[in-house]
Formats: C-alpha cells, sequence, structure tokens
C-alpha cells in the first residue's frame, strides 16, 4: 500500500543525502577560489608580478610600515629571519630586503616558504617582484644563504591600513622533491 | 521475524512473543522491528549515555575545584572535556530524541509504526557499537581525543593521538544512524498520517521533529566529509588543511561549522517541541499563535544554515562577512523571541498546575532565554574578540544545553513516562529532583560568565588564583546537580513497575491522539486509523 510511496521518498531523501555529502567535499574548491578572488585569506601572489617604474604611481604624502616576520614550522631546525625587521615604505615604491636561511642540520633539507599577510585585506596589495617562497629552497649540510624579497604597495592599498605583517612560515618539503 | 509481522495484523497489547532465556530475551531488542521497543532501546542509551558523560563533568569540575595540579594530568583532562562533549551531544540528546520520536510519533499522527522499521533497527543498533569505538580510544596507547569535541586541525590530524582514527569512525557510524532515523522519520510523518491529520494538525513536537530531520539530512554528510577530509590529511598524505601542502586549517573550522551550528538547532527544535506540548497541557489551553510556532520553526532552522562564522570572528574573516553574520545571528532571535513569547501567552490566564514536567517547562522558557541572551552578547563582534574561548562561552552553551535542552528531556521524560509505562512517576520525588537541578544549575553556570568575563580561557586544567573563588561555587553547583540526577534515574526506574496505574488520558489537561489511546499502549499503536475531527 504505502510501500510505492516510500520507495520514492526514500529514494529523493538518499539523493539529498549523497548530495550534501558530496557538497562537503566541494566547500574545499569554493573557498579556496572565493579566497582568491577575494583577497580576503591573506594569501599573497605567487608568481613574479613585473615591477614598471614609469607606470607604477609613487604617494610620497603616505607612509605604511612593513613588518616582517618568520617562523619555522616544527621539524625545520634552520636559522630563518629577516635581515631588516621592518621597513617604512611609500606605497608605489620598490622595496628590497633578504631574509636570512642556515641550514642548521647535517643533511641537504628542501623548504617551502608559505607567506601570510595580517590584515588579510591587505594581501592582494602587496605585490612581490621577486621573492624566495616563489620556489622550493634547498640548502645542504650547514649551508647559509640570503634569500632575496623585493616588493612594492599598491596605491589603492586602503587608507585604514597603516601597518602590514608579512609572516613567512618554513615548511620542510624534502620529502616530496621530485628527484631530478 | 515472521511472528512479528504476524502480529500487525491482529490487535494484541500484550508485546511480542518472546523466546526462552537470555538468547531469546537479546534475540526479541536485537531483531525488534517495533517502535516502541526501539523508542527504548534509544532512551536506555542516553540514560546510559548521560551518567557516563555526566561522570566525565564530575571530573572536570573535580579538576577545577582548586587551582593548580589535583587528580588528573592535563592531557586525560583535555581527553575529558573532548569526550564529555561528545557523548552529551550525540550519546545523550540526539538518541534521547530520536527515542522519544520513536515512540510518540506514530501514535502522535495516528500511525501503527514507523515506515522502515527494519531500517529503524539498523539505526539503533549501529549507536552501542559506535560508542564502544568511541569509548574504547580512552584506553589506547596515547589516549584518546584530546582536541575538543570542536576538531579543529592541525590539533586532529597533525597532531593527533593515534586514537583520532576510531573517533573518527565512531563519528560516521553515528551519522549514518542519525541520517537513517531521519529518512524514516520524515517518511513517517509525510507518508503515514492518519486520514484528516494535516500538515497544519501535527502535534508541534512532530513538526519540530521533521524539521529537525531534515537539518540531519543536509549537514550529517557534511560532518562525514571533514571527517573523512581529516582521515585522509592523517594518512593518505592530502592537504585539505595543512598549509605546507597548500591546504588551509581555517577551511576545516568553516566546514565543521557549517555542520555545527545547525547541529545546535537540531539539538534544540525538539525541546522546543517538547515544551509546545507541555505547557498547554498543564496551562489547560491551546498553544497560543500555532501556526507561528510552525514557522517560527521554519525560519530558525533556515537561518541556521548562514550563522556558522559567527564561531570564527577571530580568524581574520573581512569585516564585510564578520557584520553579515553578525546580523544573521542577531536575526534567529526574532524567530525563537516569537516562540518563548507563545509560550508565554499560552501560560497567561491558563488554568497552570505546577506538575514536574511544568516544572521543568517554566525553568526551560526561563534559563534557556537567559542562554539566548548571552547569545546575542557573543554574537556582537567587537563584544566577541573580548568573550570568545573563555568560559563566558561556556556559560553560554552550557545555560542552552543544560537547563535548555536537558530539562526538556527531563520534561518530556516525567509527561510522557506514565503513558509509555501506565505507572505514574513518584510526584514528590519529581518535585525534589526538579528544586535541587534547578538550583544547582544555576549555582554550576552562572559563575562561569564571570569567570569568562574576567579572562578565564575555556579547555584548561588549571587557572590563575584570582579565578578560584568562583571555580568552587561552579564546582560545588556542578556536584550537587550530578548527585540529584541519581533521584531522576531511581524515580524513572521505580515508575516502571511500582508506581500508581494511570488511565489512557493520564493528565487532565491532555490533549492529542496518543492519549486516546491505553497507558501503555498497545503494542502496535493504530491499526485502524484514528477519525480526526
Amino acid at each position: 500500500m504505502a510501500v510505492k510511496k516510500h520507495v520514492k521518498l526514500v529514494a529523493l531523501l538518499a539523493a539529498m543525502v549523497l548530495g550534501m555529502f558530496a557538497f562537503g567535499f566541494a566547500l574545499v574548491p569554493i573557498y579556496n577560489s572565493l579566497c582568491k578572488s577575494l583577497g580576503i585569506n591573506g594569501k599573497t601572489n605567487t608568481e613574479s608580478i613585473a615591477y614598471n617604474a614609469a607606470t607604477v604611481k609613487i604617494v610620497h604624502d603616505r607612509t605604511v610600515v612593513v613588518e616582517f616576520v618568520a617562523t619555522n614550522n616544527s621539524g625545520v631546525p634552520w636559522a630563518f629571519y629577516p635581515k631588516t625587521r621592518k621597513l617604512a615604505v611609500h606605497p608605489g615604491e620598490i622595496a628590497q630586503l633578504a631574509f636570512y636561511a642556515e641550514n642548521k642540520t647535517g643533511h641537504r633539507m628542501t623548504v617551502q616558504a608559505i607567506p601570510s599577510v595580517t590584515p588579510g585585506i591587505a594581501a592582494k596589495y602587496l605585490k612581490k617582484t621577486e621573492c624566495f617562497c616563489f620556489t622550493q629552497q634547498t640548502l645542504n649540510a650547514h649551508e647559509a644563504m640570503d634569500m632575496p624579497l623585493l616588493f612594492h604597495l599598491d596605491a589603492n592599498l586602503p587608507a585604514n591600513v597603516s601597518t602590514i605583517t608579512l609572516a613567512y612560515t618554513l615548511f620542510d618539503v624534502s620529502d616530496r622533491v621530485t628527484k631530478p | 521475524m515472521s511472528q512479528v509481522l504476524a502480529h500487525t495484523t491482529e490487535h494484541d497489547d500484550h508485546g511480542p512473543d518472546q523466546g526462552k532465556g537470555v538468547i531469546g530475551f537479546l534475540k526479541r531488542w536485537l531483531f525488534t522491528t517495533n517502535h516502541k521497543d526501539i523508542g527504548t532501546l534509544y532512551l536506555c542509551l542516553a540514560l546510559f549515555s548521560f551518567f557516563v558523560a555526566g561522570g566525565m563533568a564530575m571530573v572536570i569540575r573535580a579538576e577545577l575545584l582548586q587551582p593548580g595540579h589535583r587528580f588528573i594530568d592535563p592531557n586525560f583532562f583535555n581527553q575529558m572535556t573532548t569526550l564529555h562533549g561528545l557523548i552529551m551531544l550525540f550519546g545523550v540528546v540526539m538518541p534521547a530524541f530520536t527515542g522519544m520520536a520513536n515512540w510518540q510519533i506514530p501514535m502522535m499522527i495516528g500511525a501503527p509504526d514507523m515506515a522502515l522499521p527494519r531500517l529503524n533497527n539498523w539505526s539503533f543498533w549501529l549507536l552501542p557499537f559506535a560508542f564502544v569505538l568511541l569509548g574504547s580510544t580512552m584506553f589506547h596507547a596515547g589516549g584518546g581525543p584530546n582536541f575538543g569535541w570542536t576538531m579543529y586541525a592541525p590539533l586532529s590530524t597533525k597532531y593527533a593521538p593515534p586514537s583520532t582514527d576510531f573517533m573518527i569512525f565512531s563519528i560516521h557510524m553515528m551519522g549514518l544512524s542519525s541520517i537513517m532515523g531521519s529518512i524514516n522519520i520524515i517518511a513517517t510523518i509525510l507518508n503515514m498520517r492518519a486520514p484528516g491529520m494535516t500538515m497544519m494538525k501535527m502535534p508541534m513536537f512532530v513538526w519540530t521533529w521533521l524539521i529537525t530531520a531534515f537539518l540531519l539530512i543536509a549537514i550529517m554528510p557534511v560532518l562525514a566529509g571533514a571527517v573523512t577530509m581529516m582521515l585522509a590529511d592523517r594518512h593518505f598524505g592530502t592537504s585539505f588543511f595543512e598549509a605546507a601542502g597548500g591546504g588551509d586549517p581555517v577551511l576545516f573550522q568553516h566546514i565543521f561549522w557549517f555542520f555545527g551550528h545547525p547541529e545546535v538547532y537540531v539539538l534544540v527544535l525538539p525541546a522546543f517541541g517538547v515544551i509546545s506540548e507541555v505547557i498547554p497541557t498543564f496551562s489547560r489551553k491551546p498553544l497560543f499563535g500555532y501556526n507561528f510556532m510552525v514557522y517560527a520553526t521554519v525560519s530558525i532552522a533556515i537561518l541556521s544554515f548562514v550563522v556558522w562564522v559567527h564561531h570564527m570572528f577571530t580568524t581574520g574573516v573581512p569585516l564585510g562577512a564578520e557584520l553579515f553574520f553578525m546580523y544573521t545571528t542577531m536575526l534567529i532571535s526574532v524567530p525563537t523571541g516569537i516562540k518563548v513569547f507563545n509560550w508565554v501567552s499560552t501560560m497567561f490566564k491558563g488554568s497552570m498546575t505546577f506538575e514536574t514536567p511544568m516544572l521543568f517547562a517554566i525553568a526551560f522558557v526561563f534559563l534557556f532565554t537567559i542562554g539566548g541572551f548571552t547569545g546575542l552578547m557573543l554574537a556582537l563582534v567587537p563584544a566577541d574578540y573580548q568573550y570568545q574561548d573563555t568560559y563566558f562561552v561556556v556559560g553560554h552553551f552550557h545555560y542552552v544545553l543544560v537547563p535548555g535542552v536537558i530539562f526538556a528531556l527531563m520534561a518530556a521524560t516525567y509527561y510522557w513516562l506514565p503513558k509509555w509505562t501506565g505507572h505514574m512517576y513518584n510526584e514528590c520525588l519529581g518535585k525534589w529532583h526538579f528544586w535541587l537541578s534547578v538550583i544547582s544549575v544555576n549555582i554550576a553556570f552562572f559563575p562561569m560568565h564571570f569567570l569568562g568575563l574576567a579572562g578565564m580561557p575555556r579547555r584548561i586544567p588549571d587557572y590563575a588564583l584570582q579565578f578560584t573563588n568562583f571555580n568552587v561555587i561552579s564546582s560545588i553547583g556542578a556536584f550537587i546537580f550530578g548527585l540529584s540526577q541519581l533521584l531522576f534515574l531511581y524515580n524513572v526506574i521505580r515508575t516502571i513497575g511500582h508506581g500508581k496505574k494511570v488511565d489512557g488520558r493520564v493528565w487532565e489537561g491532555s490533549h492529542g491522539l496518543e492519549w486516546t489511546l491505553s497507558s501503555p499502549p498497545p503494542y502496535h499503536s493504530f491499526t485502524t486509523p484514528p477519525v480526526i475531527n
């Protein structure tokens, strides 16, 4: 009697369950593309943005402080710190500094630096021309190097932002390096 | 099985045939497809879990009675907070309400049984195994899950003990169980109503459960997805939540709270339903504003999907998003306010009497509203920056869950127990249980607000000296509350065998189809559909 009615309804409800299970996974690309297009989770550009001195407008009457922070993820016993702790820059002006990195271990390691900007909204106005975070960095045992960072701030940076913190975390990716 | 099926065609009230001895007993309960049997199983499981998870709360409060390292080590403390939360949610409140749905919904809508009896049996019998799996984690090397019931990555992925995988599978099983239970409840409500029982004539408890079941169908698969991603991150080399591999730990919080906030309403909507049954009975008036109650429930359910970011205001979301989620959160207080208004209006000028279920229901209205107001405080973005992750949050959600949801469960148990067993509970003991509970619950949880405002963080086994006084008060209240629940246990067990016999109506002001049946009701509720005027 009611069995046929049940089958249809239960099939519909089961389809809803599967749909929501899929939606849970769909949230991952949705989240990533939303964050990317709106520039809201503090992630900076991952590829070089060319700096053209002729076209970039420099705002001389505004100064923004950019602070640099370096952190090692657990399992990365490297010395890693910015050689300049903070810089005062005019939006549009190119700025350059170096991060010092030293592999303190007795073996070769490859790391990836992951940047994060606070406040998150400032991330898309911080434009890097050159960054050690664009590629993986490999150092032999006890080897050290200065890693360059070249960036400028977009002149459209919201007026209420006067300090930007740019943080890098080093992650060990030695296991994932594709062997040449 | 054929024995049970044969019974569907005849009217009997002596229960199923049971084989001889222990095997017969086990088979009767293991294979039962009867909605009342399964409801009883759910309720027994919930009662047992209530004392297990309550015992964990006692351990937590004992450790916090005095500052310093007292009884247990911090890792065990963290396991206690995690398991207390998980078991209270998935092992107490959800099974208890599912058990009540099993008992009541067929009787309330004039159906002989649930729509899918075998599925019903499976939904229940998944649960004991899920909880054995979850409980076993405490005895594993490295201890049980210790990252809080919210399971935030990377605490639950990279830094979690090995037993976390057992927790993940146990959550999968609980999710499966409640999804199947919800499908069953929806099929029963939509397809099995007696002729004349239109949607807008359904009792509020049935309405709230219908909406709760839809919520569960929408969110439990998302939780299953989240824990599956956790599992993949832990063992299969994916990086959903790991920044090193291009993932984002904040993403876990988004997925979790997309489940987690509607989950709050899964817990509380059936409680609203119970209160909407109890208050009219003891006010001897029909429920005030029935239609508005239905619409309010639907709006709460819909709004619950667009507020989740209020759990993560300080994770760096943009200002626009903070404002949006603050406003939607505050908007939920409108339908909730309608409900509170309607309950109070139902009591207004009613011929009220104060039996135990009514006392619990009134305490629910009053204390749940306090929990609602602290929720509004937490919804304010600037205030939330101060209150988040403090004992203020703990005070808030315990106010909505203990004197809110747990009191509704108590009210429902006292209200329907005479119907289920045919015996009246001991009113004097019930009143003792109520007054001890309502006083101690406030002693236990009210000081937590002050602790939070003074800056005591949540989920810590030790605290600074200035927090001592309020913690002592809170712990004493918690111990009294815990002990007074033994009165409840005793009263329930005694009622089943000994209480005074009751007639079908039980309460003078009772109203609805379930009260037209005898007490206890026949094994199959309505073999011929009742006539509804």
